[in-house]
């Protein structure tokens, strides 16, 4: 069970590598703000993960925290990326 | 018996976040890498959350992440409309074999009802 989930925590990370890349050259600021929300996504399953791993659930928790942290950044770019031209 | 069927579903979890990521990667603009990702990562997470529930039973661990997918499942729907709507008024164009731009035909009525 221990091998499993660590196989699984590596193809998160793996997963959470494609997204960095999008972060990382991304074209326009768009594409990096649905990265960011996407890693934040991803990462929720690797606290569950990390819940079943070690079998304490205040990795929920911190989860539940993520989560709501990272929905409420996401809005902020969303509205920031509104009033913002983008003139080429 | 719910540990295998827990596995199985985390692993069905755990593939669908890997090909909403590739996704992420190999799509051509922001529009369809947005539709790609947002709905089969949060599909994955929410079948990850779902998996440690039924594999944990229904103690802390579980209904927290029964918690935690209802949220997730809310919010992140919502969170790619802001963001769709935020790249088109950031002026990001659609990809070239393009083919309906709703939107588009939308705003000039609107503009002219102001």
């Amino acid at each position: 069970m221990s091998t499993f989930i660590f196989v699984a925590l590596g193809v998160l990370v793996v997963a959470s590598y494609m997204c960095l890349y999008r972060i990382g050259c991304g074209p326009t600021a768009p594409d990096r703000t649905v990265a960011i929300d996407i890693l934040g996504v991803i990462l929720v399953g690797f606290c569950a993960l990390l819940s079943l791993l070690t079998g304490r659930d205040f990795y929920m928790s911190v989860a539940i925290a993520w989560a709501l942290l990272s929905f409420i950044g996401t809005i902020a770019l969303a509205k920031y990326l509104e009033g913002v031209g983008f003139d080429e | 018996m719910n540990e295998q069927i827990g596995i199985v579903i985390i692993v069905v979890g755990l593939l669908f976040d890997v090909f909403g990521c590739i996704g992420l990667v190999r799509l051509p603009d922001i529009y369809t890498r947005l539709q790609a990702a947002t709905k089969s990562v949060t599909l994955g997470t929410c079948m990850i959350l779902i998996g440690v529930c039924v594999y944990t039973g229904l103690g802390p661990t579980g209904v927290k992440a029964l918690i935690c997918m209802l949220f997730v499942l809310v919010t992140s729907p919502t969170a790619a409309h802001a963001i769709a709507r935020g790249a088109y008024k950031f002026g990001v164009k659609l990809a070239e074999p393009k083919v309906v731009d709703r939107y588009a035909d939308a705003q000039p009525e609107e503009a002219g009802a102001e």
